[in-house]
């Protein structure tokens, strides 16, 4: 056949991708590519199946799986452990295991805040597999030590090092002994093994090695009416660490932060690269042992480190990401009740003009059916706000939820008359939520990045409002805790339902009658 | 061919001798062997030879703690070679980690209904849990097989890879893949890349190809009338759709691509390959070791390529075209006639705003040397550049493309790398996500090049425009020069870009 011999590209106008391809040459040439090469099945019987995975038969079929996961909303242990580590002082994440791990935590965690991500491996091969990677523990202590200077080092395990059954303990013993590292110098861990949990247990199991490692041998002394504030593995916590700080402070609060990744994640561009800032520093996290109480932020990532400090004697409480009236409500009373501070009149303000928000925008909230997926918390904290503006969450969907959170959530669902009708899917992935959003369909998504596959198959519009969000930017860098956090979602939301509504009436003499300029 | 400079080899020289002043003395003698300047001969030979092997130790073992950007070898099998594989179901088997963190990321780019006939996009993992490493994996899988079968019957194959557990935990993959297999009459291939074998992406590359070579060559009866013209391109991942812009020119100059491994391909473009004419191999590191085996046994001969930047697309095609003869020749020197307009175009626009701005490269086992011409086909100059996972005959390789006093770095580390940036100041550094962010707090601007920043395609001549285009706006955004709070004094700024000379 004769080759169009015309040419797509110029170097006035520069075409990349997606309007290169568009163009008739290359649709011509992938065309035959199909027909003649790929032996492709006929277009019938694609366009049969891609129907058949729309019907209540597939839905059943999709959720009766019993080993196969697809498109899951999780990731391992590890990633919680360097993004945990990430929030201390001059703390450099060492993983144990193979080195592939950490080259994908630091990419994971990279693409999501645009940030420089550090951890180092202990390059683990075969012959580790074998006799252990004790040396590589000996070696890789003290040359991370030296190139690095950090003040702490915060060790963590991949499944490899996990199965074989290296014990950290004593492995850090060992470097010591061997002088990799001062006998004194600091070197928290936690086992984090990636087939127990998920990034939330990684992330509560490294909190939790940090704080033993701190308090081990202490006694708490005076008790300073501090409040100790653990957030969780937050993709948001650059903005929200802030304005939580900033709730704090105007409450007239002592507190302490326990893992603060917030500047370690959001460094300016100056022409000075940092490869550590911020974080919650080791005379604090010492200190710690003697405030009045912990508060974690998010009960499913600190479960095993709230035990801990109840242990030593601290007043615990567990939030859901606090955001919205309600959530952000309870949390300062607790707030207030342990410190004896008054919440001040400029707190109530701000939450009068969330509610005042909410207000104004309630038509367009009323009844909107939504899917919700992502961490356990913050499914939680998701459904609760859409619920306080009206909206109905009935698709919840946590793939690391437990048990123990799906009753949570049935019991916060039950307590509203926007939940009558909710569903929860603790377990389930993102392939299950393909199937429901085609049988019960939604009006919005509520998710990360990954969603999009699912905006695409399923015209579900997607909001992106968690963690790991790669193709949008700067997002994570504003708050959604709070008030001000809750004013920021709801107008993310409404955003998207405007878009929708302009996008879909701007048809020029056939709906444009419904393109309003007030809404 | 190329632009005819020398690099500072006695400053590259002295940033080695810093760095390695940096590590405790047992760490420091391994990284000696890594570090190195590129000498030339004298102009005649400097064609022929290469750095030689004692300049530049490769594929060796990280040293723990250093902060190696190397992957491992299941990010060599499933992220690079199989993954892309477009109508076959790749599960990423053990737990759930390295294949979320894998999905998607690589761009390979594909047409084809998602989640129906095609699943590059997807992440199937069988998400491995403790009862799964103390009981084995291997029921699970079979488990998994069928789910597979009944959810996506239009899969085109299936590919089991191992992540790190399953080497460990003694899991036969090939006894389940084998029963699967003639259950269900697909192609189903393990694939034994668990992240812990070898030192870096490549040996999972090696191991992939052997599982092509072992688990699908011969397997079916492939009913395919070659031609004359008849070729596989091997080692296009397609990212950004760059095999596509190269698979264009090809067919202008009157050949038929009959395989693209593996960047859109399906597992019938793999099964036909032996009954190509040649193979013509873009990524060598990756998909040398099934070309050296299709010579062999079906005596395919192979050739090298590049299709970056006009002066190696024209060099290559000709080469291309002299295998097939005065027809196919003649074709081609009317192709390369007719993109010059586009060529002389885009480097009348770009050269004069790129001319003499300095590079480093840092990137895995071909670019490092490939992209090299393209930039000084826009008058940039190639200061450093290295590999995370080479071998030594990448490294001969690498000498036909540096100048004499290139500063040559592998597998660098997370705080050399930082060093020699610091110490050089390049216009621009083209290296990967881990290294994008630390390079940008520092001033200097920076093209991922492994993902193309999620622009592209580079390849061929059309991407050639776009690669022109991204160097530009990389290095000519205003941004760069807002660093500095007016108000700080002049002292406490960092350099700014080196001005050309």
């Amino acid at each position: 056949m004769e080759k169009v011999t015309t040419m797509p590209q110029s170097a006035e106008k520069v075409l990349d991708h997606a309007p290169l391809f568009r163009e008739p040459e290359y649709r011509q040439m992938l065309a035959e590519k199909k027909l003649n090469f790929e032996c492709p099945h006929p277009d019938q019987i694609v366009t049969d199946q891609r129907e058949l995975t729309k019907t209540w038969e597939y839905r059943e079929k999709n959720l009766a799986r019993e080993a196969l996961v697809i498109n899951p909303a999780k990731a391992c242990q590890p990633l919680g452990a360097v993004f945990a580590a990430a929030g201390f002082e001059r703390t450099m994440s060492f993983v144990h295991g193979s080195q592939g791990c950490v080259a994908y935590y630091r990419s994971h965690l990279s693409r999501h805040f645009k940030e420089p991500s550090s951890a180092v491996s202990s390059s683990m091969t075969e012959d580790a597999a074998v006799f252990g990677g004790l040396k590589n523990m000996v070696d890789g202590l003290a040359n991370t030590y030296k190139l690095y200077d950090p003040k702490m080092i915060a060790v963590s395990t991949t499944c490899m090092a996990e199965v074989i059954g290296d014990d950290l303990r004593s492995f850090i013993e060992n470097a010591k002994n061997e002088g990799s590292v001062p006998g004194d110098f600091d070197v928290p861990f936690a086992h984090t093994p990636a087939f127990v949990g998920s990034h939330v247990d990684g992330y509560d199991g490294m909190v939790k090695g940090v704080l033993e490692h701190f308090w081990k041998g202490s006694e708490r002394s005076q008790v300073t009416g501090t409040i100790n504030i653990i957030p969780g593995f937050d993709g948001f916590c650059v903005g929200n660490n802030r304005e939580l700080k900033r709730l704090l402070d105007l409450m007239g609060v002592t507190y302490t932060f326990i893992q603060d990744a917030s500047d370690q994640f959001d460094t300016p561009s100056d022409g000075e690269y940092r490869m550590y800032d911020g974080g919650t520093k080791i005379a604090d996290v010492k200190g710690a042992l003697n405030a009045e109480a912990t508060l974690s932020l998010q009960r499913y990532n600190t479960r095993k480190t709230l035990e801990h400090c109840d242990e030593v004697g601290q007043a615990t409480a567990s939030f859901h990401y606090p955001l919205g009236v309600q959530a952000t409500d309870e949390f300062l009373m607790k707030v207030s009740a342990i410190s004896g501070k008054e919440i001040p009149e400029t707190i109530r303000m701000e939450r009068g003009r969330l509610v005042d928000a909410m207000a104004d925008s309630q038509s367009w909230l009323h009844g909107k059916k939504y899917a919700i997926y992502g961490d356990p918390d913050f499914v939680y904290a998701m459904a609760r706000f859409v619920m306080e503006t009206g909206g109905e969450p009935t698709h919840c969907l946590a793939t690391n939820g437990t048990s123990a959170w799906e009753a949570e959530m049935k019991e916060l669902l039950a307590s509203s008359p926007f939940g009558q009708d909710a569903q929860v899917w603790a377990g389930k992935d993102l392939w299950a939520m393909r199937s429901l959003l085609f049988t019960e369909p939604v009006d919005l998504l509520i998710g990360n990045s990954y969603g999009k596959y699912l905006e695409r198959d399923t015209g579900t519009p997607l909001i992106r409002l968690t963690f790991p969000i790669f193709d949008r930017h700067h997002h994570h860098r504003f708050a959604l805790m709070g008030y001000q956090g809750g004013l920021r979602v709801l107008t993310t939301i409404l955003d998207k339902i405007f878009d929708k509504l302009d996008r879909e009436s701007s048809e020029t003499g056939v709906t444009d009658y419904s393109y309003d300029l007030t809404r | 061919m190329g632009l005819d400079y020398e690099n500072d080899g006695a400053l590259h020289a002295k940033l080695i001798e810093d760095v390695l002043s940096q590590y405790p003395d047992k760490a420091a003698k391994r990284r000696k062997k890594h570090l190195s300047v590129a000498t030339s001969k004298d102009e005649a030979t400097a064609e022929d030879k290469g750095l030689s092997e004692c300049d530049v130790k490769s594929n060796i073992k990280s040293i723990p703690g250093v902060m190696t950007i190397r992957g491992c070898a299941y990010a060599g099998s499933k992220g690079v070679v199989w993954g892309p594989v477009k109508d076959m179901v790749h599960i990423s088997h053990g737990p759930v980690g390295c294949g979320q963190y894998s999905w998607s990321q690589r761009r390979n780019y594909y047409v084809g209904t998602t989640g129906i006939d095609t699943f590059v996009t997807m992440q199937f993992t069988s998400d491995f849990q403790e009862k799964d490493i103390v009981f084995g994996g291997d029921k699970k899988l079979e488990k998994i097989i069928d789910e597979i079968e009944d959810l996506f019957p239009l899969n085109g194959g299936i590919s089991v890879q191992s992540e790190c557990p399953i080497g460990l935990i003694g899991d036969d993959i090939e006894a389940v893949s084998r029963k699967k297999a003639k259950e269900h009459e697909k192609t189903i291939v393990p694939v034994r890349c668990e992240g812990f074998r070898g030192v870096s992406q490549s040996l999972g590359h090696h191991i992939a190809n052997d599982a092509i070579r072992d688990w699908v060559f011969d397997k079916e009866d492939v009913k395919f009338e070659s031609g004359p013209y008849d070729v596989n391109v091997v080692g296009d991942y397609n990212i950004g759709g760059d095999a596509w812009a190269s698979r264009i020119l090809l067919e202008e100059i009157g050949l038929r691509v009959v395989g693209n491994w593996s960047g859109d391909a399906t597992l019938a473009e793999i099964e036909r390959a032996p009954k190509a004419k040649l193979n013509l191999i873009h990524c060598y590191r990756s998909m040398n070791y099934i070309c050296r085996h299709m010579e062999e046994k079906y005596g395919i001969a192979w050739m090298e390529y590049n299709f970056f930047g006009p002066s190696q697309i024209e060099g290559s095609l000709r080469n291309i075209a002299k295998h097939f003869g005065p027809q196919i020749e003649e074709k081609t020197e009317k192709v390369i006639a007719k993109y010059r307009p586009l060529v002389d175009a885009v480097t009348a626009k770009y050269r004069p705003r790129l001319e003499g701005s300095t590079v480093m490269l840092y990137v895995g086992g071909l670019r490092p040397r490939h992209v090299i011409t393209a930039y000084e086909d826009l008058g940039m100059v190639i200061v450093g550049t290295g590999y995370e996972f080479a071998h030594n005959d990448d490294y001969q390789r690498t000498g036909h493309y540096v100048k004499n006093g290139t500063l040559v770095y592998d597998d660098v580390t997370g705080y050399e790398l930082e060093k020699f940036i610091e110490g050089i100041r390049p216009n621009l550094v083209g290296s990967g996500i881990k290294e994008k962010y630390p390079v940008q707090k520092m001033g200097i601007p920076f093209r991922q090049m492994h993902s193309w920043d999620y622009s592209g395609p580079y390849h061929g001549y059309d991407g050639f425009a776009i690669f022109a285009r991204d160097m530009d706006l990389a290095i000519n955004n205003p941004v760069w020069g807002l660093y500095r709070a007016p108000w700080k004094k002049i002292k406490d700024a960092p350099p700014t870009a080196v001005a050309a000379e």
